[in-house]
């Protein structure tokens, strides 16, 4: 692979690329709004063309010839092989026979991979009240393996959230076992600086690539609780094939890439 | 001649409909999820005709939440998500009415609130799931203690058991039943025999359908009989469900009604906007709603240009090249 100096690349571009490298064939893929449709879409035509994309709506594989605005845009329905409902769509992001890798974001995240989408100060009588959980608490609770997208910041990253909504490791190490979940965790977290994951002991967050011109200490610098980035490495540049694709048949109008 | 015989005990102007099954504190339902088939000529009677202290239940209502919670309908909200997708990350005006203190409040999950309403159809108490162990969703309860005892709030937010059938540390969470007073749901199509049909997603609408107690139905079309039974694994709900069916086109408007249109990012931008302030707000209800005397005349207001633009496609069942930014 031939490496370039200059940046041929935007940021939501390297985001979406990087997580869409996580997705494998045949895996059933679980797609949220935003970056997280657009990884899906480049996963499965670039890496993995016999995953499945599907969405919390009950929209089962649709061809995408447009980028849905909303997970119950009727882009979501057009030339599915099913259209089913809420309830069936939970039912397969936890059934026990597939491997379902899902999307999610996050106003905060903490070192655990747990997440907050409802509010921040007192619930009750919130500073910033967010949507709340819509799907993300069941994909968090149900899915094989969930990969979250943020935007790294000190005021994200932090030691304690605000409200839990979607379950991580939990409190790391077995904890998540011991809460009565037989699977699932987060597999990783990418960010405008780089690829989180989390280690296989103890469940806490570590650095394992840092983007081409972001070095660890910013991710470090960025983070609100203490992170190791003694196992990180630079991420591969976005080839141009995968950005071939993503501009020119994931969204061409731009509509999310900005 | 289309032959209404059937279903003409049902068939009633929207006025009427809601004038006569939707009452001051009643729980409520809607169909449709974020930007798509919301009840929103429905919601915008409700408005007109002045319903107060309703309590919404919902997974992922956006649109229509939101216009009710600004007009100052809603008491109370049992809800998963509130936002509009790209348009809205989290609706404006619930924003406001929860940092403001304004409205009761209790926060679910989607898969959560759609079992709720599964229980409620199938006529079981309460429903087990695993979704949500460990979270503040269980941890951080919302609605004040005193009115667990009211009328249609459940007397507890959940209960943890243990798996009864093994003796693992195998927890589960048992969720109410949920029985609203009423549903409403905007469809594609109702038969001349009442036989719903909704077409694309059908997110919980069937679940909250039968969970209700009263089923009020707009629709896009009314078909004859011969149409709906030609094919009825499309169809959705027996007519025995439905206690008023009211024919609206485009009563879903500014969300999507799959095959039938898109949705209409122009007013979902002009909502964006006025809904981040309060005046203009008021200004957005008083032209599109207070404003309007029926569907009818708020449809004139959208304009036969911009319905042209978001008409769908049969097949694809969207806009394509709409200008969606």
């Amino acid at each position: 692979m031939k490496r370039k100096t200059e940046k041929a690349y935007t940021e939501k571009e390297m985001m979406t690329i990087s997580a869409a490298r996580f997705i494998k064939d045949r895996d059933i893929v679980f797609a949220g709004t935003g970056v997280s449709m657009l990884a899906a879409t480049a996963a499965k035509r670039i890496y993995a063309p016999k995953a499945v994309v599907f969405f919390e709506t009950g929209g089962i594989d649709p061809t995408l010839d447009e980028i849905p605005m909303a997970v119950a845009d009727p882009r979501v329905m057009s030339g599915t092989c099913m259209n089913s409902g809420l309830i069936d769509a939970f039912s397969i992001l936890g059934h026990r026979k597939f491997n379902t890798i899902a999307f999610l974001g996050a106003a905060q995240i903490d070192c655990y991979g747990n997440l907050n989408t409802t509010a921040i100060g007192d619930y009750h009588r919130p500073t910033t009240r967010f949507s709340g959980s819509g799907g993300a608490c069941d994909v968090a609770s149900l899915a094989s393996g969930v990969i979250t997208f943020m935007q790294h910041e000190k005021r994200r990253f932090v030691e304690t959230l605000d409200y839990l909504t979607s379950i991580g490791w939990y409190q790391g190490g077995d904890s998540r076992q011991e809460l009565g979940f037989k699977r699932g965790g987060p597999l990783a977290v990418v960010t405008n600086l780089g690829v989180m994951r989390f280690d296989d002991e103890t469940r806490k967050m570590y650095v394992s690539a840092y983007y081409p011109g972001v070095i660890p200490q910013d991710i470090i610098d960025n983070t609100g609780f203490s992170i190791d980035v003694s196992r990180a490495f630079e991420s591969e540049l976005p080839t141009k094939d995968e950005l071939r694709i993503l501009r020119q048949e994931v969204d061409p109008q731009r509509l999310i890439l900005g | 001649m289309p032959d209404y015989s059937e279903i003409e005990d049902k068939l009633m102007s929207l006025p009427q409909a809601i004038q006569r099954f939707v009452k001051n504190g009643a729980q409520i339902a809607l169909s449709g999820f974020t930007i798509t088939r919301n009840p929103m000529a429905a919601i915008y009677e409700m408005i007109r005709q002045g319903i107060k202290d309703i309590h919404l239940v919902c997974h992922s209502n956006g649109q229509g939440l939101d216009v009710l919670i600004g007009a100052g309908c809603v008491k109370r909200v049992e809800i998963a998500y509130a936002g509009n997708g790209r348009y809205a990350p989290t609706c404006f005006r619930f924003k406001k009415a929860i940092q403001r203190g304004e409205i009761q409040f209790e926060d679910y999950s989607n898969y959560q609130m759609s079992l709720r309403f599964l229980a409620g159809a199938q006529g079981i108490p309460f429903i087990p799931t695993k979704s949500g162990l460990g979270t503040d969703i269980l941890r951080k309860e919302g609605f004040p203690r005193e009115i667990r005892t009211e009328r249609k709030v459940a007397s507890k937010k959940y209960e943890i058991i243990h798996n009864p059938f093994n003796g693992e540390n195998d927890d589960v969470i048992l969720l109410p039943a949920l029985n609203p007073d009423v549903m409403l749901l905007h469809t594609q199509y109702v038969g001349e025999d009442g036989t719903i049909r909704i077409k694309g997603l059908t997110f919980a609408d069937i679940e909250q359908a039968k969970a209700a107690d009263t089923v009020i139905v707009t629709c896009e079309e009314i078909v004859s009989r011969s149409f709906i039974r030609q094919d009825p694994d499309q169809n959705s709900l027996p007519a025995f469900f439905v206690d008023a069916i009211v024919k609206i086109p485009h009563g879903a408007h500014p969300t999507s009604c799959f095959t039938f249109y898109d949705y209409d990012p122009m007013h979902l931008n002009l909502y964006k906007r006025a809904a981040q302030d309060d005046a203009a707000f008021d200004e957005y209800l008083r032209e599109w709603v207070y404003g309007v005397s029926s569907h009818e005349e708020y449809l004139e207001k959208v304009g036969k240009e911009t319905l042209s633009k978001i008409k769908a496609d049969k097949v694809l069942g969207y806009a394509p090249g709409l200008d969606r930014k």
